[in-house]
């Protein structure tokens, strides 16, 4: 396998008083290596976004260690550091109403961060530079001009992928970057980024729910409840041989576009079982992990 | 049972905008039954949110122009209505559930005040009731320790948790008409199965009608009664579940069956995808607006917008393929395979 892009350490993030927290993260460690891309799904709530935003160091962390390409994220850093930092890491929100300014135009938007990093400084090269970012996500060059808030949501969401793209970062964390597209425009992004990871050798953490897309466009596949991940590995073996319950309660219950065995589809419910302080993470298979006790695994993989 | 609650007849929305005019729903005709999900789906920017707000009367004029059109809900129509008039439709008998949790959401009020005024505004019971059905509905809705989250403000909430609230208030007010934006998108399967379900239980109950807009197909293969396919400002194909995904007559929507992955999708390939981008609806394409991204565009298709023609009783297609003179087109591979694939499981169910 290729190097380890980033590791993370029992990273923790907790909101609220100290007290009486909500414990938005509790204590996870993952790696990804360059150029995979790894899904994460999950409950909504579970502490998706907030892992994303304390990697990218939106937030300060609680506990733990994010180290990207061998550097500490969260450690002292000089001014210039942290701009290659910001160039090489960039997210795209989940909000696509949120995070973009109405009343900027799609073009300033997603040239905003050039002139703090000094790119395209000639006025026709940005054009042209704006214009090959709006068309890949497809839009046209024509809609630089035009005001944020005159968009439609997945429009709004595929300037917010434009802008993210406009640095060409190494990592990108993608939170439910396709979650307020049609299907059409979803498989053409999902084309896009799979395109520009083989092309840049990009590295992607990306969250959703769309488990059909997630499969598609992960190697590995994490899977978080309640601030942990509960599960993770190869995309083929969470999907087929999935062993902690909730991931097979969330298999269960993926719709597909058949009306008929719709209206027969059986959920398996999910009821949270508390594991004591001798959990952790199981191999069950290569690269598979299962988080529990010895004896809560075990039960799990029985009645697989 | 089967009364019509609401007639949308040639509706027709403009925006004027720096640029031109956008005009952003071109004509769109459909009825509610009582009791009945209609789910529309079809590309972003399309007009569905537009087309939705329009209905509530929430298209913020100027830029907005009701360019021309009835809606007609329990026989009376909408759009001569005053602002004043139309408060007393809204969240009473129309309730509406946002694309954008936020728009619905008041940042600086606890969650809890925020479900029981709507509960109070419309059911004469006292606070601590109220209080008591604002906590049942955030259960009902999956919320977690509901007593804490009813004290909590919205941007102590997850994005999904926020959409949640907000299903939460539009279910508070006992709508007979229910319009949600996209409820779901942005939860999980397993909450949004669960949402479903609560949906479909209210729906029984109370016989309420609800417009779903989504673009998940397989949501609206679980939800829905009828599906209107929308494209560049109109729908271009309208039908019952069964019809839209199992005998598709437009070409756009053998593009958007067509997309997505299966299970069993193999990664190496890239997914199939509707070639071009959507028209720029200042300046409407002549002709039909999708022909600059049909692979089986006639020559008329540059030329003159085609009709809705009819396949059955209750479904419409609004293409020339369905001219009796045009080339028969079978389905793409693509998707007829998935269809008989879906098709012959039900067949050995039924042995
Ligand atoms: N700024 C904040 N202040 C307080 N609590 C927060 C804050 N941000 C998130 N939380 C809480 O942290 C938990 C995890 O939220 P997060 O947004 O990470 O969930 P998520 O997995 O991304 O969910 P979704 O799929 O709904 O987007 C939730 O319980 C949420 O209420
Ligand atoms: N306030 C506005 N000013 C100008 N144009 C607008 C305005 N609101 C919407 N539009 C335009 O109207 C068209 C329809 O938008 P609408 O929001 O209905 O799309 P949609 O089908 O809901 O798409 P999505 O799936 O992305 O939510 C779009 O082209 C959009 O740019
Ligand atoms: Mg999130
Ligand atoms: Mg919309």
């Amino acid at each position: 396998m290729s190097k380890k892009l980033l590791e993370i350490k029992n990273l923790t993030q907790h909101f609220g008083s100290s007290n009486n927290p909500i414990k938005a993260v509790d204590g996870i460690s993952f790696d990804i290596y360059e150029g995979e891309t790894l899904g994460l799904v999950g409950e909504s709530g579970c502490g998706k976004s907030t892992t994303g935003r304390s990697i990218i160091r939106l937030y300060d962390i609680t506990g733990g260690e994010v180290i990207f390409d061998g550097k500490d994220v969260h450690g002292k850093k000089s001014a210039k550091e942290l701009k290659q930092f910001n160039r090489e890491m960039q997210m795209i929100f989940q909000d696509p109403y949120a995070s973009l300014n109405p009343r900027m135009t799609a073009g300033e938007i997603i040239s905003e961060s050039f002139d703090i990093h000094g790119l395209y400084k000639n006025k026709k090269e940005r054009r042209e530079k704006v214009a090959s970012l709006l068309e890949a996500v497809g839009l046209n060059k024509e809609h630089a001009n035009r005001y944020a808030h005159e968009f439609s949501g997945g429009q709004r969401q595929r300037i917010g992928i434009a802008r993210a793209l406009s640095l060409n970062p190494s990592f990108i964390i993608a939170d439910e970057p396709i979650s307020a597209l049609d299907v059409s425009i979803q498989a053409q992004v999902v084309n896009l980024l799979k395109q520009l990871q083989k092309e840049h050798n990009l590295t992607y953490l990306f969250i959703a729910h769309d488990l059909s897309m997630v499969k598609y466009i992960s190697d590995r596949i994490a899977v978080m409840y309640s601030g942990k991940i509960v599960e993770i590995g190869l995309a083929d073996d969470i999907y087929h041989s999935p062993v902690h319950p909730y991931t097979k309660s969330l298999l269960s219950a993926i719709p597909l576009p058949d009306p008929l065995s719709e209206s027969r589809r059986t959920r398996i419910p999910y009821v949270h079982e508390e594991v004591d302080e001798s959990a952790s993470f199981h191999e069950v298979s290569d690269k598979h992990f299962v988080y529990g006790t010895v004896a809560t695994v075990q039960k799990w993989k029985d009645t697989e | 049972m089967s009364d019509t609650i609401l007639q949308v007849q040639d509706l027709r929305i403009n925006f004027k905008t720096y640029a031109g005019i956008v005009q952003a729903v071109r004509g769109v005709n459909f009825e509610l039954k009582a009791g009945e999900t209609l789910a529309i789906v079809g590309e972003s920017g399309s007009g569905k949110s537009v087309t939705s707000n329009a209905l509530m009367k929430l298209i913020p004029q100027p830029p907005g122009i009701y360019e021309s059109g009835k809606i007609l809900f329990n026989g009376r129509d909408l759009i001569p209505l005053s602002d004043k008039q139309m408060s007393k439709v809204r969240g009473n008998e129309i309730a509406m559930i946002f694309q954008d949790p936020m728009t619905s959401l008041n940042p600086t009020m606890r969650i809890g005040r925020q479900i029981t005024e709507v509960i109070l505004q419309h059911k004469k019971i006292s606070r601590s009731e109220a209080k008591k059905r604002a906590i049942e509905l955030l259960t009902q809705v999956g919320i977690p320790m509901p007593e804490k989250r009813y004290k909590q403000y919205p941007h102590e909430f997850s994005g999904g948790m926020r959409q949640r609230v907000v299903i939460a208030i539009a279910l508070a007010a006992d709508p007979k008409l229910l319009i949600a934006d996209e409820p779901t998108t942005a939860l999980d399967v397993t909450i949004q199965a669960q949402i479903l379900e609560l949906m479909k239980e209210i729906q029984k109950t109370s016989n309420t009608s609800i417009i779903f807009i989504t673009h998940d197909l397989g949501v609206v293969a679980n939800v829905a009664d009828r599906v209107a396919v929308m494209y560049a400002g109109q729908i271009v194909e309208y039908g019952t579940v069964n019809e839209i995904f199992y005998n598709p007559k437009h070409p756009y929507t053998w593009g958007l069956l067509g997309s997505m992955p299966d299970i069993d999708s193999n990664s190496d390939e890239l997914l199939r995808t509707i070639p071009g981008s959507p028209p720029d609806l200042i300046h409407p394409p002549k002709g039909d607006a999708f022909a600059a991204r049909n692979e089986f565009a006639l020559a008329i298709d540059y030329e003159k917008e085609p009709p809705m023609f009819q396949i059955s009783e209750t479904h419409f297609a609004k293409t020339w393929l369905l001219h009796p003179d045009a080339p028969k087109i079978p389905i793409p591979e693509a998707v007829s395979k998935r269809i008989e694939g879906y098709l012959a499981k039900e067949d050995q169910l039924n042995v």
